[in-house]
């Protein structure tokens, strides 16, 4: 990789590029994603210095000569962290507010689990308001006995938990779009990807109990949104490791997963993690849904367009330090970021300090799950100067991570969707940090 | 009501532990659940079951044209689509067809969706966004017809139905590459 770096000092507005072919905004409100995103969570989690240290530390603090508050039903996050949160956009906001998403606040977050309340949505037409005593899920198609089944009966089959990561197709749209590196947050930028512990049945179950037919290969999803979504899912798959998740980091589904019950396809386009699902059609060949034709496919020189690109690319991005945060100073600083593939366990993840002339391994933060976000971390000693810093992730198949130049240079222009190459950030002398494209 | 569990409780356990494993390469036994699903009916799977794939299969009865879908598309699709489905707010429908790969690349119905089923399929499910699954079969049909219409994709006079939706060929039909790796 060589040092040629676009660099925009000075953040610029983004160009008017409206909203993209998905619905979502492809410009940034910077009012709404700065201010937001980089308010006190993100200076907190940018690892610097507290403006105001206790004047006194030898006096008694409030807190330990008061009573504290008494128990509750739910818990929240504390009030200082009221800034920690989700910023939604619609590309649609004027006919149909609920087609849009939201994303996760990245830059503010640590380990490898999202809380379920900040995990991203990207909804067609809102989330609906479902009964899960009314809610039914139909198996039918090229099967022996087409089934219905209630929620409640899901709730008595066999169980597993696994943890992996669900990542928005549209996902760095920003950094796809804009031919100047956008000055946003990591949320801004890459926040259509979450991470989550989900609980549920194998749906290999259930298509066992229906018994499929001979010919069958693929499989329609439809969800019971005022949407109706629905992808198509090759068999194969559906009896691999699909699961009809039920809980979410140990509580059900939020109304915005799915709730109750959702498909989850671990390590694939999260579009066809069906929510609120309640159909599955046992098909010869896929159904060519529009989200499967006209969205979700990437258009390649010659006119041509990728389509049923399933697995996400391995990927990674760093975290902190990340735009809207800044550097108290020279001295320690730790490099943390995740990494992620959709074809399996992050093998490796080397970091840059110097625009990719030179690159460390960084140390892999245990467990590393196959189709899981991973921690990455790398100590870092600043020594003040201007300093580019990037990621790049390997998995276990050997994948590398491209840079966005490589990346691009494979899809016609506009590209869209699945963009899974290298961030990078520039730190300036005084500590305030950019996205740079390198 | 447990019994399933002495009979089969290994089998599943075993199954488990391959289909929920971390790897995906794994060989997979069948294996059955609990049985708590009841049979579908006839009427139920008629009435839930409104995809439409390329072959038409399940097309409902009913037929429109593109005079009568234009009454339709103007009351119930026009405010969010522009006139004569030109966009804006909303997608754009109608243009670009023969600029895909070209600098001047339009992306709508007409010219880079592959299949007209799918159109039918999306405007009964999920349009209009008001109020989805609304609209008649009747009204469905001659509203696909329109936009299809416009696009001079089909003639003014043509009747859309169960058997002539599907032989509609649409210009970007050869335009997607398949990666999924399934075989066709």
């Amino acid at each position: 990789m060589g040092r040629k770096i676009q660099s925009p000092r000075a953040p610029q507005a983004l160009p008017p590029s409206g909203q993209s072919s998905d619905g979502l905004p492809a410009k940034i409100d910077r009012r709404g994603f700065l201010a937001r995103g980089a308010g006190i969570a993100g200076a907190a989690a940018a690892g610097i210095a507290p403006q105001a240290a206790a004047q006194d530390a030898t006096a008694v603090p409030p807190w330990m000569q008061t009573m504290g508050t008494p128990m509750r039903g739910y818990g929240n996050p504390s009030k200082f962290e009221e800034k920690v949160l989700r910023v939604a956009a619609s590309g649609y906001a004027k006919v149909t507010p609920g087609a849009g998403a939201s994303r996760t606040p990245l830059q503010a977050l640590e380990g490898t689990i999202t809380p379920s309340g900040l995990h991203f949505e990207r909804h067609h037409n809102g989330v609906p308001t479902i009964d899960p005593a009314q809610h039914r899920l139909m198996i039918h198609g090229l099967v022996k006995k087409p089934l219905v089944f209630t929620v409640e009966s899901l709730e008595r089959y066999p169980m597993t938990s696994r943890i992996c990561f669900v990542e928005c197709a549209g996902n760095s749209g920003p950094n796809t779009v804009n031919p100047k590196p956008p000055q946003a947050t990591a949320q801004a930028i890459h926040g259509l990807v979450s991470c989550s512990e989900w609980t549920g049945v194998p749906l290999a179950l259930l298509l066992n109990e229906a018994g499929v037919e001979a010919g069958a290969d693929w499989l329609l999803a439809e969800g019971a949104d005022a949407a109706a979504m629905g992808r198509s899912v090759p068999l194969a798959k559906g009896l691999d490791d699909a699961m009809l998740a039920l809980y979410q980091n140990g509580e059900r589904l939020r109304p915005e997963q799915g709730y109750p019950v959702r498909l989850l396809l671990p390590g694939w386009e999260g579009n066809m993690n069906v929510k609120w699902l309640r159909r599955i059609k046992v098909t010869r060949g896929p159904t060519h849904t529009k989200d499967e034709t006209s969205k979700y496919s990437d258009m390649v020189p010659g006119g041509k367009a990728l389509q049923f690109t399933f697995a996400m690319g391995v990927k990674s991005v760093i975290t902190r330090p990340s735009f809207g945060g800044k550097l108290a100073g020279p001295g320690f600083h730790e490099v943390s970021g995740i990494a992620w593939s959709g074809a399996g366990r992050i093998r490796r993840v080397d970091v840059t300090l110097d625009g990719g002339a030179t690159w460390k391994e960084a140390v892999l933060q245990g467990p590393i799950l196959s189709r899981s976000l991973t921690r990455f971390r790398l100590p870092w000693d600043w020594n003040g100067g201007q300093a580019v810093i990037a990621s790049r992730a390997v998995d276990e198949k050997g994948s590398v991570q491209p840079t966005r130049a490589a990346w691009l240079a494979e899809m016609a222009q506009p590209a869209r969707y699945h963009n899974h190459s290298i961030q990078a950030w520039e730190v300036a002398a005084d500590g305030s940090i950019a996205n740079v494209f390198i | 009501m447990y019994s399933y569990k002495s009979a089969i409780a290994g089998a599943v356990a075993a199954a488990l532990a391959a289909a929920c494993a971390t790897t995906s390469e794994e060989t997979r036994t069948p294996i059955t659940g609990p049985a708590l699903g009841r049979a579908a009916t006839a009427q139920e799977i008629a009435a839930w079951d409104i995809s439409i794939p390329p072959s038409g299969a399940g097309l409902p009865a009913g037929s429109g044209t593109p005079t009568q879908g234009e009454a339709v598309y103007v009351a119930q699709c026009q405010a969010c689509h522009g006139e004569k489905a030109a966009g804006k707010p909303a997608d754009a429908l109608v243009g670009g067809i023969g600029s895909l790969g070209t600098a001047a690349q339009i992306m709508t119905v007409g010219s880079f969706w592959p299949y007209a089923t799918t159109l039918f399929d999306y405007t009964r499910r999920a349009m209009p966004t008001t109020k989805p699954q609304s609209l008649t079969n009747d009204q469905v049909y001659a509203v696909t017809a329109y936009i299809l219409f416009l696009n001079g994709i089909i003639p003014e006079n043509a009747e859309m139905n169960a058997q002539t939706l599907p032989q509609v060929r649409m210009p970007n039909r050869d335009g997607f590459i398949d990666r999924s790796g399934v075989p066709r």
